[in-house]
C-alpha cells in the first residue's frame, strides 16, 4: 500500500445501518412509514437519537422526519439515490456543515400492475417506450455488444448470477433466503426475459427500507459500533438514464478512452487514488447487480481484470465465497432486495459496512477491512464507487 | 421461429418536445430525419441543440438514407407492458450518416438477427396518426 496526502474524506464514519424487514410485499406498509422505520434503526445503531442527527439527504420523507421529530434546523440535500447521497453526506460532514447526518431509504406499495414490469424500470421517454424497452432490454443492449466484441459466453453471466443469488440463498434476511442452491446450468434454464438475459439474471423486485448514518470520524469513535471509514468514492455519468440508445462505445468529447461500456472506470481511478489503493487492495466487492452481466463488465471498468477479459475473470470461483474477490454477499438485487428505485442502492453500502464490522450473518469474508461499493450500470449510463476502511489510513 | 411484426396494440405513444417534433413530423412524410453540424458534418441524433461531436448549435435537419446495420440487439420476451406482442427485437442501428438509433427489428424471423445485418427503415403508421420507424433486413 502506498501512502498518500490524507482525504477530507478521512474524517468521515459510517456509524449506523439498518434494513428492514425485507419482502416481495410488505403488508401494511407504505413508501413513507418503511422509511421512517429504517430511519430510526439506523439512528439506534449507532447508539443515536434523532436529536444528535444535524444532517438529512433525500425527498419528502426526509423532511418530513427533520419536522416530525423536530430536529430542525439540520443540514439537508435533495440528493437521496445511493452512493452519490453518501459522497454528499461526507463532503457536509469533511467541511463542517453536518456532523451526523442521516441517509433514509424505503420504498413499499409501488409495483401494483404486475402483469408489466416494474413502473421504475420503464420510463416513457418517446425515444425508447414505443419501442418497448425496459431495463432489462436496455441492459441487454450493451451487454449482447460485449459478447459481441470479446466473445463473452452465457455461462459467464449465468456464473456471476448463480454466485450472488447463491449468496442471498444462504442469508436468512433474503428475500430470496432459502430458495437456491443454482448452479450456472439453473440460470440458463430459465426463461428468457431479454436475450441475452434469463428471467434468474435478472433482479427481482421487492420491498424495504435502508438507512445510513454518517458522523465525523472524532464523534464516530465514541459510539455503539466499530467506526467504518470512507476512504474514497467517485461518480461517473453519460447522460439521463433510458432516453438515448444504450450503447457500449458511447463516449465523450474529452477523453475517447473512457466509454460507457465501462461507466464506472473514472469514478473508480479517482476513489483509488484518493486513498492511495488500487484493487488487489479491495477484499469484498459489493457491486451493483441490476443484472449479472454488469458485474462482469465493473470488474473491467474498475481495473480488477483487463478489458474484455471479465467473461474469464468470474468462472474460476474467483468471486465467490472464499474467492479473491467476494461479490454481493448478501444477494444484492436478484436475492436479497431490490425495492424500488432507491433502497437497493444504499443496500450496496449497509452491506459492505457489515462486511467490515464481521458482523455478516451470511457469507462473512473473514478479516475483511477494505470494502468497494457500487451503483447504477451501462444501461443507466451511470456508475457510482464508494470505498469503504475498517481503518482510517 | 417467429416473424416479427410490428406493433398494432395501444403501445406507449412517442410524446415530442420542441426539440424533437421535427423528427416525429419527418416519420410521417417518409422522412427519417436526424441533424447535421454544419462545422464538422457530423450527425447527431436524438434531437439536441449542438452537435454531440463539436458542440457547435450550427445544427439543420436532413434526411437520412434509412439504411445502417444492426450494432446490438435483444430478443424480447417478457413485454414491456402486456399491449406489446412477443418476442420483440429492439435494435440499435448504425445508420449510414454516422449517427446510432433505438428501434426494433421487423419484416425477419426473430432468430435471423445478427451482428452487423443490414437493415432499411420502414415506416409504421399507427391509427392515431402516429408513425413509428422499424427497420427490416434489406433484401431479406
Ligand atoms: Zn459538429
Amino acid at each position: 500500500m502506498t501512502t498518500s496526502p490524507k482525504h477530507p474524506f478521512r474524517e468521515v464514519a459510517v456509524v449506523g445501518v439498518h434494513n428492514t424487514r425485507q419482502a416481495r410485499v410488505l403488508e401494511g406498509y407504505d413508501s413513507r412509514t418503511v422509511t421512517m422505520e429504517a430511519a430510526l434503526g439506523a439512528i439506534a445503531d449507532a447508539g443515536l437519537t434523532p436529536l444528535d442527527v444535524d444532517g438529512v439527504t433525500g425527498g419528502n420523507v426526509a423532511a418530513e422526519f427533520v419536522y416530525q421529530h423536530r430536529i430542525g434546523p439540520v443540514w439537508k440535500s435533495p440528493s437521496g439515490l445511493g452512493i452519490p447521497a453518501v459522497l454528499e453526506a461526507a463532503a457536509a460532514i469533511a467541511t463542517g456543515l453536518a456532523s451526523i447526518v442521516l441517509i433514509p431509504s424505503g420504498s413499499a406499495g409501488a409495483y401494483t400492475q404486475r402483469e408489466s414490469t416494474a413502473p421504475w424500470t420503464r420510463p416513457g421517454n418517446e425515444f425508447v417506450a414505443p419501442f418497448g424497452m425496459f431495463t432489462a432490454a436496455e441492459f441487454a443492449l450493451i451487454a449482447r455488444r460485449h459478447m459481441l466484441t470479446f466473445g463473452t459466453r452465457p455461462e459467464s453471466l449465468a456464473t456471476v448470477a448463480a454466485t450472488i443469488r447463491n449468496n442471498g440463498s444462504a442469508n436468512p434476511d433474503a428475500v430470496y433466503s432459502g430458495r437456491g442452491p443454482f448452479t450456472p446450468q439453473d440460470i440458463l434454464d430459465s426463461r428468457m426475459i431479454a436475450d441475452p438475459f434469463h428471467l434468474l439474471d435478472c433482479s427481482t423486485t421487492s420491498e424495504g427500507g435502508c438507512a445510513l448514518v454518517l458522523a465525523h470520524a472524532d464523534i464516530a469513535r465514541d459510539l455503539a459500533r466499530p467506526p467504518v471509514y470512507v476512504l474514497g468514492g467517485g461518480i461517473d455519468y453519460y447522460g439521463p438514464s433510458y432516453q438515448n440508445p444504450p450503447t457500449f462505445d458511447l463516449g465523450g468529447r474529452r477523453d475517447p478512452t473512457f466509454v460507457n461500456g465501462w461507466v464506472g472506470r473514472r469514478a473508480a481511478e479517482q476513489a483509488f487514488a484518493m486513498c492511495g489503493l488500487s484493487p488487489d487492495d479491495v477484499d469484498v466487492c459489493e457491486f451493483y447487480d441490476p443484472f449479472s452481466f454488469e458485474i462482469i463488465r465493473q470488474f473491467e471498468a474498475f481495473g480488477f481484470c483487463k478489458e474484455g477479459e471479465g467473461g474469464d475473470f468470474v468462472l474460476d470461483g474467483t468471486i465467490g465465497p472464499g474467492g479473491r474477490f467476494p461479490v454481493t454477499t448478501d444477494g444484492g438485487t436478484m436475492s436479497f432486495s431490490h425495492a424500488g428505485s432507491q433502497p437497493q442502492l444504499l443496500q450496496r453500502v449497509a452491506r459492505g459496512v457489515e462486511q467490515l464490522r464481521g458482523a455478516c450473518a451470511s457469507s462473512q469474508v473473514d478479516g475483511a477491512e477494505v470494502a468497494m461499493c457500487s451503483n447504477g450500470g451501462s444501461g443507466a449510463l451511470f456508475t457510482d464507487v464508494l470505498l469503504l476502511g475498517k481503518d482510517a489510513t | 421461429m417467429t416473424l416479427l411484426v410490428p406493433q398494432t396494440g395501444a403501445i406507449p405513444r412517442p410524446k415530442p418536445s420542441s426539440l424533437s417534433q421535427p423528427f416525429w413530423d419527418g416519420l410521417g412524410l417518409h422522412e427519417l430525419r436526424f441533424q447535421r453540424c454544419g462545422a464538422c458534418r457530423g450527425a447527431t441524433h436524438t434531437p439536441a441543440l449542438v452537435c454531440s461531436r463539436c458542440g457547435s448549435d450550427e445544427l439543420t435537419w436532413e434526411v437520412s438514407t434509412g439504411r445502417g446495420i444492426v450494432y446490438s440487439w435483444t430478443t424480447v420476451w417478457r413485454p414491456q407492458t402486456p399491449e406489446f406482442v412477443v418476442p420483440y427485437v429492439p435494435i440499435v442501428v448504425d445508420v449510414e450518416e454516422g449517427w446510432q438509433m433505438l428501434s426494433n427489428l421487423v419484416g425477419c424471423d426473430h432468430d435471423e438477427v445478427a451482428p452487423d445485418l443490414a437493415v432499411e427503415v420502414v415506416f409504421h403508421h399507427l391509427d392515431d396518426g402516429v408513425t413509428l420507424p422499424y427497420f427490416r433486413p434489406i433484401g431479406g
